[in-house]
């Protein structure tokens, strides 16, 4: 274990936390404010590939693309608020677990429809495909950094949105409590579905700038969902600041995992069982942190202040 | 008066059925239409179609009835599917299976029912050793035998230290076996990743690893559309500089040209080995690979060979027992010969069901048209058999 492939495998995590960030973010928003259970919110990082890659394709820059496929995809947010979410609010959590497990089919066989079962993969920029050296010994792929770059350029933005903008304080005070927002006469449904649209944009964000690394598939989105969901509960739902600092914690714990748990467990157990079970144990840390995190602190690590 | 004929109707009707020979052939395909690896699967299906065309859907005088069915790469999924077909629809022949772990969940249900089962594709090393089965017959390969291959390639080429990955799951294990047996130098590292509907595609850790492990060489294992992930990232990460990549089942029809509609030039060049290759020459081959790319515009991946091939053997069987399907004696002796047209060229069977055939290594190259595919440049294996026959009880 040298500390150049330490450092790199730091970066690596970080770089998976962003990500996992920009997922995180709307989930937990649309959660906390609206006490909404979207399982619906990964189809559009799905959405966000496949707009992106048909654009990268038709217009062959993948910059361009993503400036047009980010309000493409605020648009479409907004219109699924519109026509299914804002129906759905009065109900209970099973109907809205239904109805958004519903919408996950229909967007995956929406996507098989129009761009096949194969999923497209595009080119990135050919600068974009070197590497770049750090501190003088380590190379990273220099995409990999654009991605964190972009991530934390996101946080800020938003944290800067949510602490120091009358919508940010009215988000915050409609994560507090609802009823009594909507009271002193904000218009919450209208401030939420601005909200919904926005963390629907971010997801596929995150889905634009992963694509060209795994390329855009079919039930991408639900794969990332379920740890999308992880990282909330860590974090603590309805919580920005909650969500960034889960998903670097949950991004590190699993690069880390699958880095160097193998070499840890061929020092107690034979190299065949370790090579076998680490990958499997290292998919499961994140799952064992959250099942702490909900005996010892279940409303999570950073939950919004509230009543 | 007229119920009583009708009484009478069903009962001759009931005694004498058995007594004539069926007018169709049953033949069940398991293979995964949805999720991403549904490409793999709509390959296959497309093959059997294009079979089923070019046989006239008759096998003998018999119609040939076609079920396929979707295993969503999932091994319950896929038994169920096989339980459906051997009870409700009563096939004759259960064919298909992409994944090696569907395979296993899935063959007792079509064994026990005693059913012909047919690999037209997984070839776990449980089936071709204890498990081994007078029913089961394999239209592709023992796991372990193309990475074995491989290996046989990197021992010539000089390679002293090699890094392997493979997915988390009985044919990643199988791949990864299969290279170690017969590669003669050090393996610096190892690394299997999560597998199956949620399975792990950004390998950036794995990467990092193979990086500072300064392996010479990376053998890989990733079907379907983990192998076009993989390969993207291995050509970002700048590992081609000094770690040249060797794979197997990675590099195909499927993922060809998605990489050539990505502009990953890095894959042209690699090497991988293959018991077959859209330009091998003989002629069912090239009357499957034209009329294929005819048909449906792209190359047909080995998958869509071995598929093909399954509808032929099958046909063998059928017509050498004169369309009576009842003598499973007759027809199993018949496909044990082996005798049709298959695509890769005359080959045997070994006790265990499996294909005794040659091995080739294939380079990613450019053809006339200026389409990605893969051309044979070296026979690695001549009449190959697997090691794990040796445990059939058969």
């Amino acid at each position: 274990m040298d500390g150049a492939l330490v450092v790199v495998q730091l970066l690596n995590g970080i770089q998976l936390g962003v990500l996992l960030f920009l997922v995180a973010a709307g989930l937990t928003l649309v959660f906390g404010i609206m006490d909404f259970v979207n399982l619906a919110h990964g189809a559009l990082y799905m959405i966000g590939a496949f707009i992106c890659a048909s654009l990268t394709l038709a217009l062959d820059s993948f910059l361009i693309a993503i400036a047009l496929a980010l309000p493409a995809t605020f648009i479409v947010g907004y219109l699924i608020e519109r026509v299914f979410i804002c129906h759905l609010y009065h109900r209970d959590h099973l109907d809205q677990v239904l109805a958004t497990f519903g919408l996950i089919l229909v967007f995956d066989t929406l996507v098989h429809m129009l761009w096949g079962p194969a999923g497209i993969s595009y080119p990135l920029p050919n600068w974009m495909n070197g590497q770049v050296n750090l501190f003088g010994f380590v190379d990273f792929p220099l995409y990999r950094l654009l991605i964190i770059f972009s991530g934390i350029t996101v946080a800020i933005g938003l944290y800067f949105v949510i602490v120091r903008t009358k919508t940010g304080m009215l988000i915050r005070a409609g994560a507090s409590n609802r009823t009594m927002i909507s009271a002193l006469g904000v218009n919450i449904n209208q401030l939420f579905r601005y909200v919904f649209a926005t963390g629907a944009m971010l997801a596929g964000f995150a889905g634009m700038i992963i694509a060209p690394i795994t390329e855009a598939s079919i039930g991408m989105g639900s794969d990332v969902l379920l740890i999308a969901f992880v990282v909330i509960i860590i974090g603590g739902i309805g919580s920005i600041r909650g969500a960034l600092i889960a998903s670097l914690i949950v991004g590190l714990i699993d690069t880390m995992g699958r880095s160097f748990l193998d070499d840890l467990m061929k020092l107690v157990v034979s190299n065949q069982a370790a090579e076998t079970s680490a990958p499997a144990l290292s998919a499961m840390l994140v799952y064992i942190l959250m099942a702490a995190i909900l005996f010892f602190r279940p409303q999570g690590l950073f939950p919004p202040k509230t009543r | 008066m007229f119920k009583k004929a009708l009484l009478a109707a069903a009962v001759c009707g009931l005694i004498s059925a058995p007594a004539f020979a069926a007018d169709s052939v049953k033949i069940g395909f398991v293979t995964t239409l949805t999720t991403g690896a549904a490409v793999i699967g709509n390959d296959m299906k497309n093959a059997v179609d294009l079979a089923m065309e070019h046989i006239g859907s008759k096998m003998g005088d018999l119609d040939v009835e076609m079920i396929f069915e979707d295993d969503g790469f999932k091994p319950e999924i896929g038994k169920q599917k096989t339980d459906k077909l051997v009870k409700s629809d009563d096939v004759d022949f259960v064919a298909g299976f992409i994944w090696s772990h569907v395979l296993l969940a899935s063959r007792k249900s079509a064994l026990d029912a005693g059913k012909f089962l047919i690999s037209s594709n997984a070839g776990p090393s449980q089936i071709a050793g204890k498990l081994c089965h007078e029913n089961f017959f394999s239209t592709s390969w023992q796991n372990d035998q193309t990475p074995m291959a491989m290996g046989e390639v990197l021992n010539r080429n000089g390679v002293k230290n090699l890094y392997i990955m493979a997915p988390n799951y009985a044919a990643g294990k199988n791949m990864s076996a299969g290279v170690e047996r017969t590669f003669n130098g050090t393996i610096v590292g190892k690394d299997l990743t999560k597998w199956g509907k949620d399975a792990q595609l950004d390998f950036s850790a794995e990467l990092a690893k193979v990086k500072s492990s300064g392996a010479e060489a990376l053998f890989v294992f990733y079907p379907g559309k983990a192998g076009g992930a993989f390969i993207k990232q291995y050509q970002q990460s700048g590992l081609s500089e000094s770690t040249k990549l060797y794979t197997v089942f990675t590099v195909d029809a499927i993922s060809l040209p998605k990489l050539q509609a990505g502009k990953l030039e890095g894959v042209l060049g690699s090497l991988a080995t293959q018991f077959w290759s859209p330009d091998l020459d003989n002629a069912q081959n090239k009357k499957f690979v034209s009329s294929f790319k005819e048909k449906y515009g792209t190359y047909p991946s080995f998958y869509a060979a071995q598929s093909y091939d399954t509808v032929f053997l099958i046909k063998s069987a059928v017509e050498a027992v004169n369309g009576d399907l009842s003598n499973m004696n007759g027809m199993r002796a018949a496909m044990e010969k082996a005798d049709y047209p298959s695509v890769r060229g005359p080959y045997s069977y070994g006790k265990n069901h499996f294909p005794i055939q040659n091995f080739y290594l294939r380079e990613a190259v450019v053809d006339a048209d200026g389409n990605w595919t893969t051309k044979i440049v070296d026979t690695i294996y001549e009449n190959h058999q697997d090691t794990y026959v040796s445990e059939c009880p058969l």
